[in-house]
C-alpha cells in the first residue's frame, strides 16, 4: 500500500500506510495524526485538514476542485500556492511516497 | 419491546421487526436502552409502529448519507413522503432537494457561511460571549438554557442574519415547528403545526430582501440573485433555511456542551487547564448528545443494503445519535471525552446534505465555551433538569446551575 509521510511544523515527520482508496486526511486521522483536525470528516465544508503539498509532488496531483480553492481562502493558517485540503487528495500507488507539510494551526 | 425474525413479505425476509416508536415520550426521556436495542438487532431493522427501515449503526448511517442518489430528500426528510402527501409547507430547497437542483442552492449557502466569512466574524462572535459570561458571572445562579445556551445564540444569530430587532421572540418556536414536524403525526407534530400559523407569518416576512440588513447573511443570500446564481423567488426560501435551523440548533449544541462539562467535571477542568481544547469539546458534545437525533430519507429504487433488500419509495430513517455512539466505530462511546478524535461522527450528518451551518455552531461553540472556562472555575447542576420534547431534537428545557467565579 502506498506511503505518506505529514512533516509537522516542528520538524518531526509521521509515516503512514494508506488503505485502498483512502484520502490523505482519512489515513491520518487512521493513524492520528496530530495537525489534521478534519472536522466534517472529509466532506470539503470546514477547510481543516489544509496541508502543503512538498513542491516535488504538486504538479503529480489532481486539479483541485472550485469548491476546495474556495475552502482554501478560509484556512486559519496561510494559504501558499501549494495548499490542499488532505480530504481532496485521493492516495493512488503513482502517490507512494507522497510529502506533505503541516500548517501551524488548523483554526 | 420485542424483536422478532419472522417473515412478513419475502422483501423484508432478513430485517428483524422491532415494536419500537423513537418518537414517544417514553422514549425521548431515555433513547439510550432503545438506541442499543436497534443497533444490536441487525444492520437494518423495520419499526413496524410507523411502517418505516431503521439504521442504528454507524456503517449504515454514514453509507445512507452517502448515497443521496438511492436514498433521496427531495421525497421529505421527515415521515411524511411528499410523493404522497402535501408538505406542511413548501419544502426546503437545500434540505428537501436532490442534486441537480440542491447542488446548485447549497453552493450558495457554503459561500454565505464559508470559513472566510467566520473569520470575518470571530471577532465579534467571541465580544458577545465575554459579554454573556459577565452577564452570567452577576447572577452565579441561573438557568443555563434561557440564560446561556439560548441566550448567547439570540445575541449574535438573529444580527448576523441582520433580522429587524422586532418579533424574535418567533425564532425558536419556528424552529421547534419544524423539527417537529420530521416526525410521525403524534401530538407533538399536530399541535406544533396547529400553532404555527404567526411563527410561519413571521418567518415568510422577515424572508424578504427588504426586511434583510444589508451585510448580514440574509443580505448575502439575496445578493446572489444579482449574480444569478438563484432566482428572485428562491432566495427568501434559502433565507428561511437559516431562520429554521440556525438557531434552535446551535441552542441545544451549547446546552450539551455544558450539560456535559457541569455533569463530568474532570472534563471542564481539563479544558480550564487547556482552553485550546474547547473547540473540540463542543465537538464531542455533539457527538455525545446529538442535538439532532434522526432524519428520514427515502428509496429511490429497490437496493441491499448490508443484506437487507428494500424496496423502492420506502422511508429510512437514521438514527445519528445512535450511530455517534455505536461501540463498532467509538471506543468507550457512553463517556464524554473532550480530547478524541470525534472527526467522522454523524451529528452535523455527513455527505451532501451535510450541515451547511456547522462552522457557525462550532464558532459559536468554542468561543462560548472559551469565555466560561477562562472565567469560571466550577459549574455545578443547582436543581433537576428538565427535557424539552421534539421529535427530533434533543436538549433541555432548563437546567439550573451555580457558578463559582475563577
Amino acid at each position: 500500500m502506498p506511503a505518506i509521510t505529514f512533516i509537522h511544523p516542528n520538524g518531526r515527520s509521521d509515516r503512514v500506510e494508506t488503505s485502498d482508496g483512502e484520502s490523505a486526511m482519512q489515513a491520518a486521522t487512521r493513524h492520528g495524526v496530530d495537525g489534521i483536525l478534519a472536522e466534517c470528516g472529509g466532506n470539503a465544508m470546514c477547510a481543516t485538514c489544509h496541508v502543503y503539498v512538498d513542491e516535488s509532488w504538486l504538479a503529480r496531483l489532481p486539479a483541485m476542485a472550485d469548491e476546495e480553492d474556495a475552502l482554501l481562502e478560509g484556512t486559519a493558517s496561510e494559504r501558499l500556492p501549494n495548499s490542499r485540503l488532505s480530504c481532496q487528495i485521493h492516495i493512488t500507488p503513482a502517490l507512494d511516497g507522497l510529502i506533505v507539510r503541516l500548517p501551524e494551526r488548523q483554526v | 419491546m420485542t424483536a422478532s425474525g419472522s417473515p412478513v413479505a419475502t422483501d423484508v425476509a432478513a430485517v428483524p421487526h422491532l415494536d419500537v416508536d423513537p418518537f414517544a415520550m417514553s422514549f425521548f426521556a431515555d433513547p439510550y436502552p432503545t438506541h442499543e436495542l436497534l443497533r444490536e438487532a441487525g444492520p437494518v431493522v423495520y419499526l413496524d409502529k410507523w411502517s418505516v427501515y431503521g439504521v442504528a449503526r454507524y456503517a449504515e448511517v454514514h453509507a445512507v448519507l452517502n448515497d443521496p442518489a438511492t436514498f433521496c430528500s427531495s421525497r421529505g426528510v421527515g415521515l411524511s413522503d411528499f410523493k404522497k402527501e402535501t408538505p406542511w409547507r413548501p419544502p426546503s430547497l437545500i434540505l428537501e432537494a436532490d442534486p441537480p437542483a440542491h447542488t446548485r442552492t447549497r453552493a450558495v449557502l457554503s459561500k454565505v457561511l464559508s470559513p472566510t466569512v467566520m473569520k470575518q466574524v470571530r471577532d465579534r462572535f467571541a465580544a458577545a460571549a465575554e459579554v454573556r459570561v459577565d452577564a452570567l458571572l452577576e447572577k452565579r445562579s441561573f438557568d443555563a438554557i434561557a440564560d446561556l445556551a439560548e441566550a448567547y445564540p439570540l445575541s449574535i444569530f438573529p444580527d448576523a442574519l441582520g433580522l429587524k430587532p422586532e418579533g424574535r421572540e418567533h425564532l425558536i418556536p419556528y424552529a421547534s415547528v419544524v423539527f417537529n414536524a420530521f416526525g410521525p403525526p403524534n401530538q407533538l407534530r399536530q399541535e406544533a403545526i396547529e400553532r404555527s400559523a404567526p411563527h410561519q407569518a413571521y418567518v415568510a416576512e422577515q424572508c424578504q430582501r427588504e426586511n434583510l440588513a444589508p451585510g448580514g447573511f440574509g443580505a448575502c443570500i439575496h445578493d446572489r440573485v444579482d449574480d444569478g446564481e438563484i432566482t428572485a423567488t428562491e432566495a427568501p426560501l434559502l433565507v428561511r433555511s437559516l431562520l429554521s435551523a440556525g438557531l434552535d440548533t446551535t441552542v441545544n449544541g451549547i446546552g450539551a456542551a455544558v450539560y456535559c462539562l457541569a455533569r463530568f467535571p474532570d472534563q471542564w477542568q481539563r479544558l480550564r487547564e487547556d482552553l485550546s481544547l474547547a473547540r473540540g469539546a463542543f465537538e464531542e458534545a455533539v457527538r455525545f448528545e446529538s442535538p439532532v437525533q434522526t432524519f428520514f430519507r427515502t428509496t429511490t429504487r429497490e437496493v441491499e443494503l448490508s443484506g437487507a433488500k428494500i424496496g423502492e419509495g420506502e422511508k429510512v430513517l437514521m438514527f445519528l445519535a445512535a450511530a455517534n455512539r455505536d461501540p463498532r466505530r467509538w471506543d468507550k462511546p457512553d463517556s464524554y471525552d473532550i480530547t478524541r478524535r470525534t472527526s467522522g461522527h454523524v451529528g452535523f450528518g455527513s455527505g451532501i446534505h451535510m450541515c451547511v451551518g456547522q462552522l457557525v455552531a462550532r464558532l459559536e461553540g468554542e468561543v462560548m465555551l472559551t469565555a466560561l472556562a477562562r472565567r469560571i472555575a466550577k459549574i455545578e447542576i443547582a436543581g433537576e433538569p428538565k427535557r424539552r420534547f421534539n421529535n427530533t431534537l434533543r436538549g433541555l428545557d432548563s437546567l439550573p446551575v451555580t457558578i463559582t467565579p475563577a
